[in-house]
């Protein structure tokens, strides 16, 4: 048994280089864990039901907590009857905005204020009571049991109504949330004289709502002073700080678990007032209480992405050189300011080569849910105007619309103040390897050359993306222990939001220790256990953890290295690891097994702490994406049927191969949502409340609606200079394009311009009609 | 409303109006649940209690029988989770939409959060815990973890669920038929791709074995 390699690690791996204490590591040249189709290491829990999810959590003696809302979009509470709820059966707390524990101002952006529990609720979900009860039925009843009188005021949800002229205030100082935003670079006037052809659209976005499977919420428990929170979150150590802060406790006293989470995409950034109302009705019951949204109020109060209003004018050369784009958005991040118009424009900006953009963006407040930021927020709105843009300038100019992307690669970030350059930029090979790999040449041929007599029409498309964010950055502290046995613990703050940041990081380890990764044992995101991490978002948890990660076991390798070096009277320096062993690189015949390292077994543990170090100044660091589609639509019905999708991504290093094409399928299937069918319904000219306010109603892809054929082409570019483990973001960027795609494929198929999501079959066969009337026109005058 | 309540009180009748019923399990439930088993008596034993008014009800899950005392009213998705403290089958939406909730019952794949815990008396509960042999994982977990067929997790237990009724009665499905299999079941993370190359692994699996 002594002479077999410890069963933790790998026989055949040779360790890189590690690098003298204080100095940076040297990038991998070559790697052998990261970047393989490692099943997820936590892939047992979540497949046998074993994981414990933040609402799976029940302790004992744990209680039950429901919010009121309010069923107006705009109203004032005049009073609120409680008296018959509290004689309910199981009921143990009541809350209101009377009790004076729950008198908290909550804050939004730009210093707007509102309570707790507000009088005057500006969106229909606002949260106006709170009850605690031994179970969620009697919690229930409990809730339909307290009398609300209502002064219903009238409500504006149509964001361009609210900037009209006598429409109801949603705020004292009127319905902007702050006066329009502009940018300018260059002259757009000038441009657009030196444009051979300058074409304007307007489009429009609908509001789409994250409905992450498991709903908003969490369990709070108290021990005296001491409050311990399972909350359902993407970042443990964000959730603790506003925790804290609202309930004025120490930091130390606050402790947020969140190991496993349902999916946020986003909206799980920040504590809700469910966590501070959870916490307040423990405090008052004595009892843990655990209070999750229903699906319902998951539609309502737990955010969205913005719907926006938007109009582009580009100008563009014969040969396809950019010469101006003026763009303007209307959007509305709802009833506070929630950055409703967020991101919009960061394509215009930033995606292609131009000299003269002006951007303007209108941010209005409406009696509807506060926005939240949605997987890459505003991006897709944006790229839905401007890819569509690209490709009718392609085809008014006769280039091929891959052709016409390639002609405008810029080198550098033009919206960035002194255009500093990218690290890396892949937007040229995505474009170039994706195209290939797709077959776009033959199959724009064939569908060109094909019968258009029939109803299914087949067609292609086009669009690419940039992120603005992805290159994350410190802070970030990891700790990795090495065991005297041999075995690793690998302690970090950040959450796997279903992203596999577990497994990438257990790849990072491997690599640099040996150990197989699927035995390496990982605590994370829990604020008492675990080290400092902001939240998962943003794509950047892995360009952020990942080098803090291989800092911390290059730490233990340093440590445990020196101890061999001791006992074997070697330096350091000449020493590797192969297999769990650590082996001289001069003289083979001075080596020593992980576990008979004496002065490990001594000390018991060796701890490994690693810090994230700081980006490169002067760089911008983004990541690309280029995706294709090919549909097919029934002219007759306006059915459309994707066939298959094609995403290259220049995300850096492919850090884990499965599940970074998970997270490639989950962006474009989310895509499709946004094209195809996700859109809030507000009833806007009458009640103003929302009529999809559940999935029946509010329609998100299916097993039915996406194609099995979905292609992830990694353009595998380490990005060195970008930080020790060369990852860049990947979960955004990899829907940003993708509902543009679509309606280039659709064109492609029909010769019709979609305005706006999602794209039904009846406003194609509207679409598909008014063109037939057209072209029947057109030829009875010819 | 207040025509049932004086019925209710007035009466004290053992049982409740099919009205009454309707009103306490919510009117999502009531297509699935009265269409399903109208034949059947699990409606009439619902009305055997009041709301509010403790019955026994006796479940055999995963092969071994339990008890428990619930209202009437209780899914069964409940009193797997919050009574039994079981943590594979979900709660996603409560309304027979997303699937999260998905349990054989008698070996066919059920809302567990439409199916009230009376309904499912005498017949046989089998949740994503029940595929495990010890702490072997059964094919269709195997294939669904070798595949990635998960991101955040929360679908996966109602997912493999599904998978499993469907290749029960049909062990051998095409891409088309697997698609309608799993159309109850929500991924909002979008795993379907992956799930689809699960669900054929696992059709092979469960052949091999
Ligand atoms: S929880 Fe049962 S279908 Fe959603
Ligand atoms: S894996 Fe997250 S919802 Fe399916």
């Amino acid at each position: 048994m002594s002479q077999q390699n410890p069963p933790f690690y790998s026989d055949e791996q040779t360790v890189p280089e590690t690098p003298d204490p204080g100095s940076a590591p040297k990038s991998w040249s070559r790697t052998s864990m990261v970047g393989r189709r490692q099943p997820r290491v936590d892939g047992y829990e979540l497949v046998s039901g074993k994981a414990v999810f933040p609402s799976d959590i029940s302790l004992p003696g744990m209680l039950y907590g429901s919010v009121l809302r309010s069923p107006h979009p705009n109203a004032i509470v005049k009073n609120l009857d409680t008296r018959a709820a509290e004689q309910m059966p199981g009921v143990r707390a009541i809350l209101t905005g009377k009790n004076p524990e729950a008198n908290i101002v909550w804050s939004y952006p730009g210093d707007v204020k509102s309570m707790l529990f507000e009088s005057h609720c500006r969106f229909e979900g606002e949260a106006i009571a709170a009850v605690a009860a031994e179970n969620s039925y009697q919690a229930g009843d409990a809730l339909r049991a307290i009398k609300v009188e209502f002064e219903v005021l009238p409500a504006t949800v149509d964001e361009l109504k609210a900037l009209q002229a006598g429409a109801p205030r949603i705020h004292d100082g009127g319905n902007r949330t702050k006066p329009p935003e502009s940018y300018q670079r260059g002259e757009v006037s000038r441009g657009f004289t030196q444009a051979d052809v300058i074409l304007e659209h307007t489009y429009r976005t609908e509001c789409e709502i994250h409905t992450p499977l498991e709903r908003h919420g969490c369990v709070a428990k108290w021990n005296r002073d001491r409050l311990t929170v399972w909350q359902s979150t993407q970042g443990v150590y964000r959730i603790q700080s506003q925790v804290s802060s609202i309930l004025g406790m120490p930091l130390s006293k606050v402790r947020i678990i969140g190991q496993y989470m349902g999916g946020g995409f986003g909206s799980k950034l920040q504590a809700d007032k469910e966590t501070i109302i959870a916490a307040l009705l423990a405090k008052k019951t004595g009892r843990p209480v655990k209070l999750f949204m229903s699906r319902e109020e998951t539609f309502i109060a737990a955010g969205n992405r913005p719907p926006t209003n938007m109009r582009l004018k580009a100008g563009v050369k014969k040969d396809g050189t950019l010469t101006a784009l003026d763009f303007t958005c209307v959007a509305t991040g709802g009833a506070y300011p929630a950055g409703g118009t967020s991101g919009v424009d960061w394509q215009i900006k930033d995606l292609y080569q131009c000299p003269n953009v002006r951007t303007e963006l209108s941010d209005v407040y409406t009696n509807a849910c506060p926005s939240r930021p949605f997987r890459a927020p505003g991006h897709p709105q944006g790229s839905w105007a401007l890819e569509q843009m690209m490709d009718a300038l392609a085809e008014e100019i006769g280039m091929d619309p891959v052709a016409l992307r390639l002609k405008n690669i810029p080198a550098v970030s033009q919206a960035r103040s002194g255009n500093p350059p990218y690290t890396s930029t892949g937007l040229r090979q995505c474009l170039i390897e994706g195209a290939k790999s797709f077959g776009w040449r033959e199959a724009r041929r064939a569908i060109a050359s094909s019968d258009k007599d029939r109803n299914w029409r087949k067609g292609v498309g086009v669009a690419s993306g940039t992120w603005v964010a992805g290159a994350g950055g410190p802070p970030s502290t990891i700790i990795v222990k090495l065991f005297p046995d041999g075995s690793v613990n690998l302690n970090m703050g950040a959450s796997d939001i279903g992203t596999g940041t577990r497994t990438v990081m257990a790849l990072v380890v491997s690599e640099e220790l040996g150990v197989r990764p699927d035995l390496i044992d990982i605590d994370n995101a829990d604020t008492a256990t675990t080290q400092y991490a902001t939240p998962s978002g943003g794509s950047k948890t892995v360009p952020t953890e990942s080098p803090a990660v291989r800092a911390a076991a290059i730490h233990v390798k340093q440590q445990l290295l020196a101890m061999a070096a001791e006992e074997l009277k070697e330096k350091a320096a000449s020493l590797t690891m192969k297999g769990g062993t650590i082996l001289s690189l001069n003289d083979p015949s001075k080596k020593i097994k992980v576990t008979d390292v004496a002065g490990l077994k001594k000390q018991g543990i060796i701890v490994g702490i690693g810090y994230r170090n700081p980006n490169p100044a002067n760089r911008a660091t983004n990541p690309f994406a280029a995706q294709f589609c090919e549909v097919e639509v029934n002219i007759k019905t306006g059915e459309v049927r994707i066939l298959r999708f094609l995403s290259a991504n220049d995300s850096g290093r492919v850090m884990s191969r499965l599940t970074y094409d998970s997270q490639v399928i989950g962006g474009i299937t989310m895509g499709i949502g946004f094209a195809m069918m996700e859109a809030r319904i507000l009833d806007r000219n009458q009640t103003g409340k929302i009529v999809s306010g559940n999935w029946h109603d509010y329609k998100i892809p299916t097993a039915m609606d996406v194609p099995a054929d979905i292609v992830s082409v990694p353009i595998d570019l380490p990005d060195n200079e970008a930080n020790t483990t060369g990852a860049k973001g990947l979960g955004e960027p990899v829907t940003i394009p993708t509902a543009a795609v679509i309606a280039n494929a659709i064109y492609n198929a029909t010769g019709i311009r979609l305005a706006s999501t999602p794209v039904s079959p009846v406003m194609l066969r509207r679409a598909l009609a008014a063109k037939a009337k057209e072209t029947s026109q057109k030829d009875e005058l010819k | 409303m207040e025509e049932d309540q004086k019925e209710n009180n007035g009466q004290r009748r053992k049982g409740i109006s099919r009205r009454g019923f309707i009103q306490l399990v919510g009117a999502g439930a009531i297509a699935t649940t009265l269409g399903d088993v109208s034949k059947s008596s699990p409606v009439e034993a619902a009305e055997a209690a009041e709301k509010g008014e403790m019955v026994h009800v006796s479940l055999q899950v995963n092969g071994r029988r339990h008890r428990f005392k619930v209202e009437s009213r209780w899914t069964l998705l409940d009193v797997l989770r919050e009574k039994l403290g079981l943590t594979g089958p979900k709660l996603g939406c409560g309304r027979g939409e997303c699937g999260a909730c998905t349990v054989l019952i008698d070996g066919q794949p059920r809302y567990a959060c439409l199916t009230l815990a009376l309904e499912a008396e005498g017949k046989a509960i089998l949740t994503v815990e029940g595929l495990l042999r010890d702490d072997e994982l059964g094919p269709v977990q195997k294939a669904f973890w070798d595949n990635d067929a998960m991101q955040c997790g929360y679908c996966t237990p109602g997912q493999i669920m599904a998978a499993e009724g469907m290749l029960r009665v049909n062990p051998n499905p095409s891409l088309d038929e697997i698609r309608k299999g799993m159309s109850g079941n929500l991924c909002r993370c979008g795993s379907y791709a992956h799930i689809f190359k699960a669900v054929e692994q696992a059709a092979k699996l469960k052949q091999t074995v």
